[in-house]
């Protein structure tokens, strides 16, 4: 039996004060269901959400959404491994579908993190590495990014330039996405004279706090022509763990997780890194970019910088990344990204994708780490 | 000594290796050795990786290292913010393990990826409650 998706529905990224969570959410599911033919409420078996719990006053997101959304009885609950949360959602959702267990499932990302001030997110997104060693020594988010981006510049000669470069790169296709938050072309220079956050990560180097909801709608091949002329098939996954301990981390110039889940989900869908012919990887900060090109095969390890500079990320080169604008551009609502990448994923392989699609594209990749890497899931999509 | 008097602000009050905290009162930057299988662990831990057991005693620890890697904080999370900028370092232990802290008494020139440091037992004293923690310098 083959997994595939059959709806994705893409809700507005930003600081929404207009939205309660579960209102966020019903954008999403309202763009899914008009995304699909012939499917009703009736027609879904389950509920799965996506999100990273500790951003919202409301408690329990799986109850309030998918009562908001009118699906009770239907079962529901909530997956969580922080930025990767909704692909997690999405692996759940392939398990469902897969065992026979569900026929419809759907699959759900939401976050509302501007209930908080953003000094309370620093100190909570801080608090994803280990608190009793290492928060207490004031760690952020960006900090661990720039752990890793100091020890690549010195090992690899990577440079600030390479970096910056990155963010030219995806606000240039974000500035082509209706969905991006900004939507707006960057100077390099500008990138370059941008605040430092965490040496040597600039503000421009960082993708930007956002609410938001992104939904999709998965079915198995029986089921799948009746609700989408072009289905879009999940053809490898790879999901892995590592330390969520710096201290415990080996090597600080690749995330292990995301090596070992390309690894399997390459394996599973019978292909190859130059396979792929589009990727969304997670770019919370442009040197988790260049990881991921060397973590995920895309350019020999160290030659993440020269992949930037040789363009070979662009449509046109060897492997097109984050055609969308990427977390950088689109905005980064911690539970909705993994969704939001696959949507990204499925257009591009229906062809959808207007100025920014890669043409012909047959193959295509997500990955999606949550935390520092203490979880990755990647998946092959294919036409 | 609780726990809850490490760090500027303790998130784990309550531990199985609390007493690591009356060692660094006293000067001195322990480790953990598994009393079973002699798996050494900085920062100590009370359940063996290797064995499962969880006997477990104190070792001290070496209190030299070398930098692996490091950045300088601009934008802090809630009750750092007085302290900005401050470089955090990535440091792996002369006797095995890895710590992360901040540097104090360091010029920022010297601080390089690479360079050997000391691990430094400190007290918070400009605060009335105390505050233990350990400080990075260049050695």
């Amino acid at each position: 039996m083959k997994v595939g998706v059959v709806g994705v529905g893409h809700g507005k990224f930003g600081r929404r004060s207009d939205a309660t969570v579960q209102e966020l959410a019903f954008e999403a599911f309202r763009a899914a269901m008009e995304d699909v033919k012939n499917l009703e409420r009736k027609d879904i078996d389950s509920v799965i959400i996506g999100s990273s719990p500790e951003y919202h006053k409301q408690r329990s997101l799986p109850g309030v959404i998918t009562e908001y959304i009118g699906m009770n009885d239907k079962p529901t609950w909530l997956t969580e491994a922080a930025c990767a949360s909704s692909s997690a959602a999405l692996r759940s959702g392939y398990m469902a579908v897969k065992s026979g267990l569900h026929d419809v499932v759907l699959v759900l990302g939401v976050q509302k993190m501007t209930e908080l001030n953003t000094a309370e997110i620093q100190s909570l997104m801080g608090r994803v590495g280990d608190v009793q060693w290492e928060s207490i020594y004031g760690t952020t988010f960006p900090g661990y990014y720039a752990l890793y981006a100091n020890k690549h510049m010195d090992t690899y000669g990577t440079t600030g330039e390479q970096l910056a470069r990155v963010a030219v790169k995806s606000h240039h296709y974000g500035a082509q996405n209706p969905y991006a938050l900004f939507q707006k072309e960057i100077t390099l220079e500008r990138a370059m004279k941008s605040p430092m956050v965490a040496d040597p990560l600039r503000v421009f180097d960082c993708c930007a706090n956002a609410d938001g909801a992104v939904a999709l709608i998965i079915t198995n091949d029986k089921l799948a022509k009746k609700y989408h002329d072009t289905p879009v098939w999940i053809d490898g996954l790879g999901s892995a763990s590592a330390p969520i301990s710096v201290l415990r981390r080996p090597d600080m110039t690749s995330i292990p997780s995301a090596v070992a889940a390309g690894k399997e989900a390459y394996k599973m869908a019978k292909v190859k890194p130059k396979d792929i012919q589009v990727a969304d990887v997670h770019d919370c900060f442009t040197i988790a970019e260049i990881l991921a090109y060397e973590d995920l095969g895309f350019a020999k390890k160290g030659q993440g910088g020269k992949f930037i500079d040789d363009k070979e990320c662009y449509i046109g080169g060897k492997t097109p990344v984050n055609v969308d604008g990427g977390l950088k551009s689109k905005g980064h609502p911690v539970g909705a990204t993994g969704a939001s990448q696959t949507t990204e994923i499925v257009k591009q392989l229906r062809g959808d994708c207007g100025k920014r699609q890669v043409k012909g594209a047959e193959i295509g990749l997500t990955h999606n780490v949550g935390g520092i890497g203490q979880y990755c899931f990647v998946h092959v999509y294919k036409r | 000594m609780p726990f809850k008097y490490f760090g500027k602000i303790n998130y784990t009050p309550y531990t199985k290796v609390s007493k690591f905290a009356d060692e660094l009162q006293k000067g001195k930057l322990v480790g953990s050795k598994c009393k079973n299988c002699g798996e050494k662990n900085f920062p100590p831990r009370a359940d063996c990786l290797k064995c499962l057991s969880g006997d477990f005693e104190f070792i001290k620890a070496k209190s030299t290292g070398t930098l692996v890697t490091f950045t300088v904080i601009h934008s802090a999370p809630t009750g750092f913010e007085d302290m900005t900028p401050y470089t955090l370092g990535l440091v792996d232990l002369d006797g095995g393990g890895r710590l992360l802290s901040w540097f104090e008494n360091t010029k920022d020139k010297d601080i390089k990826i690479g360079m050997k440091v000391k691990v430094v037992p400190k007290i918070f004293e400009e605060i009335e409650e105390i505050k233990l923690y350990y400080a990075l310098e260049k050695k």
